[in-house]
Formats: structure tokens, C-alpha cells, sequence
């Protein structure tokens, strides 16, 4: 039985399904941690216990939060179009299973071993642009038809300079392997890129961070604006799909991140995994420290950020990645 | 100009990380305030309470009170009753009021403005009543007493549902505190 079920998972279609089925599990885990985590970091930078009420330090509020998003009835607004109405919350959640799937956790510990996962990754996580456009425009409502534009126009404009600073990373290490970037990193910290390219790397958290719909870029839900934006009208699950959506994209960002600038699972003492779990954990700190520090842009100075200073930056850095690169050759 | 925007620019990053700072600092400091339900403040020395009765030395259960109405005469708010009696007469038959509790002043005999019995025969007292929805806190019954009967109790936890649970029984709440084992009339 043991030898038939690694014989399975050593094929790499079971691989993959081993990997996608673990990946939900954590995806879920992981929403529930990170809200409780967000509420406490929130709660601590204000001055405040956060969650405390349920269990000891509030730590079974996910769960009462979980139990009660389950349990809400699921309303579609009149004159919403209900197909695209219920396929937005999927739309935005599948895809991010699927980001999983090349992050390197470990040599060993990746879901599917493939030359160019930076690729996929890039791909699959701007449908989810395509999920906040279903849902703004199948609510049939303005708040989220607003939010939905705003999303859209902000992931294309902020996707250039993502991909500018992981092109140059990836003309430096030449690949597009997510195992091999990090495995070029793991001579100790002064081989991280992170050191090497610290201006892609800057390029790289902002951008990722007005990806993923975060504050002071979290313009498509900007609660005093547009009620919640594209999920004004979702309520119970859906809504809380669109959660863990949110924060599982947080986790792709950051894994990325890791992997790319931090070293992936490069450390001392405990095995790479942890280490990379660790990084990945403190770049989503940093997110929620700066969720609860700095004020929502307005929208022009959000695109005047992206077109006047990441993309021009990202293109210099780019050049000079290129230059320094074709030199050394 | 675009030297002046560069400039600008640095100094709005510098200015993200001064607010990271600020909020960082406030994240690590340590807590000065208590979970309220399940932690309760230590140091109450500085705090006022409504007041309480003194036990006399070597016996907690009797009152320090000689029963010379000043704190009764000088309540700006007229929340303090006491009944007392002498050991010939039966306890509360000396200076009934039996009354109307909120306006002591009406049916309390020593109350307007009498001077307290002239004689040293001894008093009992029966009972010691605070009003203390009617309570300033002002202190004067504190200050005023000549046989440091009365001090501020450190009962910050005093919560009621009526007006009602505001009538204290001060004398009960003595007695309570002193035996032990038995319910104590509130926390403190």
C-alpha cells in the first residue's frame, strides 16, 4: 500500500495533485492565521488587544469567523448577472492554487518542478484581475463596478513594474526557475539578491503590494469610498473567498519575494522549509505593518507612482542589469 | 526643478519611514493597562472609594465610630444614616428613624444640626448607611471624623444594576471583611 502510494506520488501528476490538495489545506490555515495575525498587528499598533474575547488571546476567532461566514445565506443583488456574479469569487481563488505549485519551499519541497514557474506565476495571478472585473460588473452595482475599474487599471499599470524587477533578476541568474534563482542565493546573506538588487527588490515589494489590493494601494476596496468595492454585494462564503483569495495572494507575493531576493531556503541550523516559511512570514508582516501605517493613495498619485517612478527605475535597472550582465560575459 | 522634486521625493520616502517607526515603537511597547475582566489593577493605594469604617484596634469586627454625627452633619450631599443605642435600651429603639432612607436629614433626630449627646455613656451603633449614588466623594466626612473612623475604601470594581446597590451598609461591609469565609459585601 505504502510502496503503491509513493510509487503514485513519485509520478509527477501525482505529484501535483499531492501538492494542490496540500496547498488548499495551507491556503485555508493560512486565512484564518493571517486574519488573526492582521487583527492582532492592527490591534497592537493602535494600542489595543485585538481579538481576546474568544479562547485564550482570541485565538479561536477565526474559527467563530469561519463558522459564520459558512453559515450566512448567499444573496445575489436583483438585476445582477448571476453567472458572472457567482463565477468571480471562483475566478479569483482557483488561479492562486495553481501560483502555489512552482514555489520552491524546499529543493525537494516544490509542487511541480518546472523551467519557467516565474512564468506561470505571472500568468495565473493576473486572472484575478479578471475575478474583480466579474465581480464589479456582475453585482450591478456602482461601488463595485468602481472598484472593479479601479482594480483593473491598477494591476495593469502596476504588472510593468513587477515584471521589470523580476526580469532583472532573471537576466542576472538567467532563468525562470524558481528553484534555480534560489539556489543561486545560497552562499550565506551576502549572496542574496536582495543585496545584489536592491532596487528591484523595493520595485518588487510596492508593486506586489498594489497587486494584491493592500493598503496604502488597497484603492478597489477602499472601504470609505466605495463601501468595500468590488465585494460590496458578496456576503458569507463568497466574500470569504474573496478573502483568502486576498491572502493567499499576500503568501505567492511574498514566497516570490523569497525566492527571488531572500535566498529562498537559505539559513543556518534548521532545515530550509522553515527558513523559508520564516522569510516569506516577515515580508507579510511588513505588508501589515504597512497596511497600519500609511493612508490610501489617491488614485492619481497611485498611477503617478507606477509611470513616473517604478516603471522609469525598473527600466534603468533593467538596462544596467543587462549591461553589467552582457560585460561580465 | 526637478533637482527640487528629487529632493521631495526623499524627503516623503524619509517620511515613510519615520512612520513606520512611529507605529513600529508602538507595536513593541509594553502594555501599562490591564485586561479588565481577567486582571485587576494592583496599585490602588491613591484611590478613593466610597468610604469605609475603621476597625478598632483589636477588634475588627466593632467599629472605631464613637457616633458624634459630624460626618452625618457635614455630608453636603446628606448621604450618610447611622442609628445607634444605649446598653440599657434595646438595639434601634434609642433613635429610630425607620424612615425615609434617601433624606436622612428628615427623620434622623441628631440631623439638624444638634450637638451629639452630651454624656460618655457608651453607644452601640446599629447601623451605618452611604447613599452613595448621592456621594461626591468631597471627603469632608473623612476629615471631619475626630476618631479616624472613616477612610476611603479602594473598592474601584463597585458596579450595580439598581440604584438600589448603591445603598451601602457600611457597618455589614465590616463585619463581612472580617469574617472570613463569608461572602464580602463588595470587592475591594
Amino acid at each position: 500500500m505504502t510502496a503503491q502510494l509513493l510509487e503514485l506520488l513519485s509520478h509527477p501528476l501525482g505529484q501535483m495533485i499531492a501538492a494542490l490538495a496540500a496547498i488548499m489545506a495551507f491556503m485555508a490555515v493560512n486565512g484564518m492565521a493571517l486574519q488573526y495575525a492582521e487583527r492582532k498587528v492592527a490591534g497592537f499598533i493602535q494600542r489595543r488587544p485585538g481579538p481576546y474575547e474568544v479562547g485564550p488571546h482570541g485565538l479561536l476567532q477565526p474559527f467563530a469567523d469561519a463558522g459564520k461566514l459558512i453559515s450566512k445565506q448567499l444573496v445575489a443583488p436583483l438585476g445582477a448577472d448571476r453567472l458572472l456574479f457567482w463565477l468571480a469569487p471562483l475566478v479569483s481563488v482557483a488561479p492562486v492554487v495553481v501560483c502555489f505549485l512552482p514555489i520552491p519551499f524546499s529543493p525537494l519541497l516544490t509542487g511541480m518542478n518546472i523551467n519557467l514557474g516565474l512564468l506561470l506565476i505571472l500568468a495565473f495571478s493576473g486572472l484575478n484581475t479578471l475575478a474583480l472585473c466579474l465581480a464589479g460588473w456582475g453585482s450591478n452595482n456602482k461601488y463595485s463596478l468602481l472598484g472593479a475599474a479601479r482594480a483593473v487599471s491598477q494591476s495593469v499599470a502596476y504588472e510593468i513594474p513587477l515584471l521589470l524587477s523580476v526580469l532583472a533578476v532573471a537576466f542576472q541568474v538567467g532563468s525562470l526557475d524558481l528553484a534555480a534563482i534560489a539556489a543561486s542565493q545560497t552562499q550565506g546573506v551576502l549572496s542574496w539578491n536582495v543585496l545584489v538588487q536592491p532596487l528591484a527588490f523595493i520595485i518588487f515589494f510596492i508593486s506586489g503590494i498594489a497587486e494584491t489590493n493592500r493598503a496604502p494601494f488597497d484603492l478597489p476596496e477602499a472601504e470609505s469610498e466605495l463601501t468595500a468595492g468590488f465585494h460590496t454585494e458578496y456576503s458569507g462564503m463568497c466574500f470569504g473567498i474573496f478573502f483568502l483569495a486576498e491572502y493567499s495572494y499576500m503568501v505567492v507575493v511574498c514566497a516570490v519575494a523569497t525566492a527571488l531576493f531572500l535566498g529562498g531556503w537559505d539559513g543556518p541550523v534548521f532545515p530550509g522549509p522553515w527558513w523559508f516559511l520564516a522569510k516569506t512570514f516577515a515580508l507579510i508582516f511588513a505588508m501589515m505593518w504597512f497596511r497600519w501605517t500609511f493612508p490610501r493613495v489617491r488614485f492619481d498619485q497611485l498611477l503617478n507612482v507606477c509611470w513616473k517612478w517604478l516603471i522609469p527605475l525598473g527600466l534603468a535597472n533593467l538596462v544596467a542589469t543587462a549591461a553589467i550582465v552582457k560585460w561580465v560575459q | 526643478m526637478s533637482m527640487k522634486r528629487l529632493f521631495q521625493t526623499i524627503k516623503g520616502l524619509w517620511s515613510l519611514l519615520v512612520g513606520l517607526k512611529v507605529t513600529g515603537g508602538e507595536l513593541i511597547k509594553p502594555w501599562l493597562t490591564v485586561h479588565y475582566p481577567r486582571q485587576e489593577v494592583e496599585n490602588l493605594s491613591s484611590y478613593r472609594g466610597h468610604i469605609e469604617l475603621v476597625p478598632a484596634v483589636g477588634d475588627p469586627l466593632t467599629p472605631r465610630c464613637i457616633m458624634c454625627w459630624k460626618c452625618v452633619e457635614i455630608c453636603p450631599s446628606r448621604c450618610i444614616s447611622l442609628r445607634m443605642h444605649t446598653p440599657g435600651e434595646a438595639a434601634g429603639a434609642g433613635s429610630t428613624d425607620g424612615g425615609l432612607f434617601l433624606a436622612p436629614d428628615v427623620k434622623s433626630p441628631y440631623s439638624t444640626h444638634l450637638s451629639p449627646p452630651p454624656d460618655k455613656i457608651e453607644r452601640i451603633l446599629d447601623s451605618y448607611h452611604l447613599n452613595y449614588s448621592l456621594c461626591s466623594l468631597c471627603g469632608l466626612c473623612v476629615q471631619s471624623c475626630p476618631a479616624d473612623a472613616i477612610r476611603f475604601s479602594r473598592n474601584a470594581y463597585l458596579v450595580g444594576t439598581s440604584r438600589q446597590s448603591f445603598e451601602l451598609d457600611l457597618l455589614a461591609r465590616l463585619r463581612n471583611q472580617a469574617t472570613p469565609g463569608q461572602p464580602p459585601a463588595g470587592r475591594s
